[in-house]
Formats: structure tokens, sequence, C-alpha cells
């Protein structure tokens, strides 16, 4: 397969978009909040459960691709027992890494496995779909309700 | 066998690709394989060159200027016109309107035929396979004037059910709007036994042929529509520039759409006098290198030959539903006896977009996604389909490719 292909693709990747982790509606989960990409039809709801200012738990459902469904498992994966701050910091590092490749200045080790992802720059038509999840994330934390859209 | 002794016979595709710059490219490393006609067509070069032409050598207003260059510009403008009328079998050049596109023609309709025509209580008819520029315009339109929609059901195969439709148009049916040609399942309707049915209760009828005039010749005497619209950039020409065909007992009852110069005859700051067909519906500088382009487009396909364009292009779609078939898990949506140059499809559980990602890194270029017909999805059930559409342009080798493209994404998934 050619590199790209695999650099987006990774085996990481496909698993998490084979077998979501936290594709479920936690139970006493309080915040939720709904993303949709308009041009894909791509839909997502990101339940959270807040205690204070601690993610307890978090979990995602709906329908989308590989790479939104891949980017959604691992992010509820990095964010249980973060707080709020804690997950701020990390959509703006992931955001870093999406938008800006290489030229990002978030290293790898501050990403953990979310460097899985690092593919998705060279990929322009797809950086919306890794980072619905993190919209909807940031729309949930916010508590407005609105849905958020990725255009 | 025989599919392939009739491709062969009827085009040599091998040198009618040629006259398409864009086709000759590598993208990714790969010879590029155009399979996105439905969405754009590709250009010949005969098209670029007219546009060229116009603005290198013809380049002024129309219908204004007593100098030379604005005679010509004029005289092509019109030209292409005639040619458009020509195309599509209209009775008068004064019935072709230029617009920017399908899109723009249905929302001329809605608001001019539609505003005078429909009152609180009334019904448009459309169908569960339009596109949302044939859905839209409609919803506004109902918004205010309080009408209502009605949507002519599909079988699961993407055939109409004309029996519904026939049910659903009513005493309150003001217009039954329809494609020619879906664009997201490539199924040809009945239109012409449509027209029948609607005018056997009164009800007249627009056309959106945006999918249709590129693959089948087309003739709006004989389909007795009262509208048809269509884009040029889907038939070889520009984008920007498009055809609104209506009668002309209807074109002159209906109001002026937009304001503005060259759609008057005089102004006074008491009165204002239209001016007459099809001017008063192209208020303002009009895209006159456009309509010059899909005049060359017009005269490109011309000499190709539609009926052979579209005896080719059936027999290539039979054998890419033949070649699509054979690729584990893949489902073909839309699969009506009467179909044209689209091949809509899932791959087992791999989204849409995931494939469109990989084949794009063959050199392959199909549209995923709901295809502006999101009402569509929603009844086959899907969020999205991969798309694969044909032009005249498009060989045997495309769909190889395609299939190759397709294991390869199975390869990526498994």
């Amino acid at each position: 397969m050619k590199s790209e292909l695999r650099d987006l693709y990774q085996e990481v990747v496909i698993d998490h978009s084979k077998n979501p982790r936290n594709f479920r509606r936690p139970e006493g989960a309080n915040r939720s909040a709904e993303g949709m990409n308009p041009l894909c039809g791509d839909e997502i709801t990101v339940h959270l459960k807040l205690a204070g200012d601690v993610i307890q738990d978090i979990g995602f459902q709906g329908a989308g691709c590989a790479i939104s469904k891949a980017s959604a498992s691992m992010m509820t994966s990095a964010l249980k027992s973060k707080t709020k701050a804690e997950a701020e910091a990390l959509f703006e590092r992931v955001h870093s890494m999406l938008t800006e490749g290489p030229k990002s200045e978030v290293g790898p080790e501050e990403l953990g496995k979310l460097a899985a992802l690092s593919g998705v720059w060279e990929f322009p038509a797809r950086v919306k779909c890794a980072s619905l999840a993190w919209h909807t994330l940031r729309s949930a934390l916010a508590g407005s309700g609105a849905p958020v859209s990725t255009e | 066998m025989r599919a392939m002794r009739e491709l062969r016979e009827t085009l040599d595709v091998e040198s009618l690709r040629k006259d398409f710059p864009t086709l000759r490219q590598e993208v990714h490393g790969k010879p590029l394989v155009y399979l996105d006609s439905a969405a754009t067509s590709q250009k010949p070069r005969a098209v670029l060159e007219a546009v060229d032409r116009y603005y290198e050598q013809d380049n002024a207003n129309v219908h204004r200027g007593v100098h030379l260059l604005s005679v010509r510009a004029t005289e092509a403008y019109e030209a292409a016109r005639e040619k458009v009328q020509r195309f599509v079998h209209a009775a008068h050049a004064h019935e072709i309107v230029f617009v920017r596109g399908t899109t723009e023609a249905i929302n001329l309709v809605a608001q001019t035929f539609g505003r005078t025509r429909v009152r609180a209580g009334d019904e448009i008819v459309v169908t569960v396979m339009e596109h949302h520029s044939n859905i839209v315009p409609w919803q506004m339109l109902c918004e205010q004037q309080g009408a209502a929609l009605r949507v002519v059901p599909m079988d699961d195969d993407g055939t109409l059910r004309i029996d519904e439709l026939e049910r659903l148009i009513g005493p309150r049916t003001r217009l039954v709007a329809l494609g020619h040609v879906s664009n997201a399942l490539g199924t040809i309707h009945p239109v012409r036994r449509i027209v029948e049915l609607a005018h056997g209760k009164g009800v007249p009828v627009l056309l959106d042929g945006a999918q249709a005039v590129p693959h089948l010749a087309v003739d709006v005497q004989a389909l007795g529509c009262d509208f048809y619209a269509f884009s040029g950039h889907k038939l070889f020409g520009p984008t920007g520039i498009g055809v609104l065909y209506g009668r002309s007992e209807l074109l002159e009852q209906m109001p002026p759409w937009q304001g503005g110069g060259d759609m008057i005859s005089s102004v006074s700051f008491e009165k204002t006098t239209y001016n007459k067909l099809p001017y008063k519906f192209e208020a303002g500088t009009p895209d006159i290198a456009g309509a010059i382009g899909l005049g060359a487009a017009i005269d490109y396909v011309n000499s190709v030959g539609l009926h052979a364009i579209a005896a080719y292009e059936h027999a290539l779609l039979d054998y890419a539903t033949d070649a699509l078939k054979r690729v584990p898990g893949l489902r073909l949506l839309g699969t009506a006896k009467e179909k044209a140059s689209v091949l809509s499809f899932l791959l087992g559980d791999i989204h849409p977009h995931d494939i469109g990602t990989v084949l794009d890194r063959e050199g392959i270029a199909i549209r995923t996604g709901h295809h502006c017909a999101q009402p569509l999805m929603r009844r086959l059930g899907v969020a999205a389909t991969a798309r694969a559409s044909l032009a005249f342009y498009n060989r045997r080798e495309d769909v190889d490719a395609l299939v190759a493209g397709l294991h390869k994404v199975r390869e990526v998934f498994a």
C-alpha cells in the first residue's frame, strides 16, 4: 500500500473504527452534544458524565467514516478522568496536529495514542472527519446544547 | 461479447479522449480515471477555444453597442441560443432563457410562475429521488404561499411509482416537478408518459434535465413538457451557464424575476415596461462567454452524435454493472430497468468516504456522499453512497481500474 494511505489508515485507526471504544451513552451522563458534517451526512453524539471539572465518563454514538469513528473512539479513550482544562489542552494539540502536520510544534509524546491520526493532515478533505468528534466534545463541555457543524 | 462489439462499433473513444486535455494527466502518480461526470463533465478543447476566442477577439457587451465587437458578441451569444433551441428541439429561440445553471432555472420558475399561480392550500408534486435543487426552491415557494409539497415514492430498485404519481396529482396540484434522470441512482423516468398524465389533469410539468442532456437526445416538444432545465457544465460546457426552456405561452404570462438592465423596454420612475422574451428573464450582462462555450459544447456533442453516445454508454453501463456485481460485498443501489450512466454502491460496511479516499490515491475520481439527495438517502436507509458516473470518454479500462481499486479498498479495510 502507498505510504500516505498507510499513514492515514494506520492499524490502530482501522481497529478503533471497527471496534469503537465507549460506543454508548454512559450511565449517569449529564451532558451531551450533537455534531454533524453536512457535506457527507455524518452525525455523532458525544455524551459526558461530568463531576465538577472532571470527565468521569465519556461515550459517543452515531455513524461516520473510519476516520471520524476512530477519532471519536480514541478521543473518548484519552479523556476519561481528565479535567475540562486538560481536555481543552488536548483539543488544541490535536487540532494543531491535524491542520499543521509536520509544521506543528506538538510532538508525538504530547499526543499519546492520538498520534495515530497524524497522517490525516496529508488528506485535506478528511481533516473535518477527524475533528468532528472534538468539536462536538467542546460543545458538550460548554453545555450550550447547540448542535455543531463542520461547516 | 455483443456489448463489447457495440462499444467498438459506435464510438472511437481513444480518439475522442484526445479532445479532452484534463483526461491526459496523472494524479498521485497514477493515470487519471475520471468517473465523476455526473458532478461535472470534462471540457473538450473546442469549448475552451471558443471561450478564449470570444475574450481574445470579440469581447464586448451584448445587445447594446453599435460598434463591431458588440455586434459580433451579440451574434455569437444569440447563435448559441439557437444552438440550444435546436439541441432540445424547442419551437422558438425565444423559449430559451440563459441562466447560471439548473438550480437558477428552477428557482426562476418557482419565483415567477410559482408566485403567481400557487396559492394557500395548493400543492406541488415532486419525487423522492429529486436533487435538493428540485426540492428546496419548491419548499421556499410553499412557505411563502402556504402551499404543500407532495412526494411521489419509488420502489426499492429506484423505479418511480407512476401509480402513486397519478394518485398524488389532485385538483390542488399546480405543478409536477421531477428529474428526467436521477443523479444519485441513474433511473430514467418515463417522462413522456408522466407529462401526458399530468396534462390530462391540466397540470404543467417541469423537468430537471441536468443528468439527461449529456446522455439522451431530448425533444421538449415530443415530451410535451412545459419547462426543461439543464446546466452547461454537465454537458461538457463551462460552469456558470445553464438553460431554462419554457413554452412561450407560459413564459409570456410569467412576471420577470430579477430587475435590471437588458430586461426592460423602457424605464421611467413612474413605470417600467419589460422587454420581450427571452430578455425579460435575462437581467444584467449575461455570461456571454459561458453561452458561447455551451454552444461549442453542443456542436461537439452533435459531432459525436447523441444516439451513438447513448448506445455506447448503455453498453458501457452494462459492462460496469456486471463488473461491479462481481466485487465481493458490493451492493448496487438503483437497479431500475431504464438507467443512464450512474452506478451508486456500497461496499460491505466501509464508509463511502473511505472508499473515495483510497480510490483517489489510485487515480480514480468518484463522488461520495449524499449527492444532494438526502431525502433519497433516507428512503434508502443509508447516510451516503459511493457513485461512479460515466461519460462517453470513459472506457472499459476505466471500469477495470475501478474494480481493481475496489479490491484495494477491501484490502485496506480487511
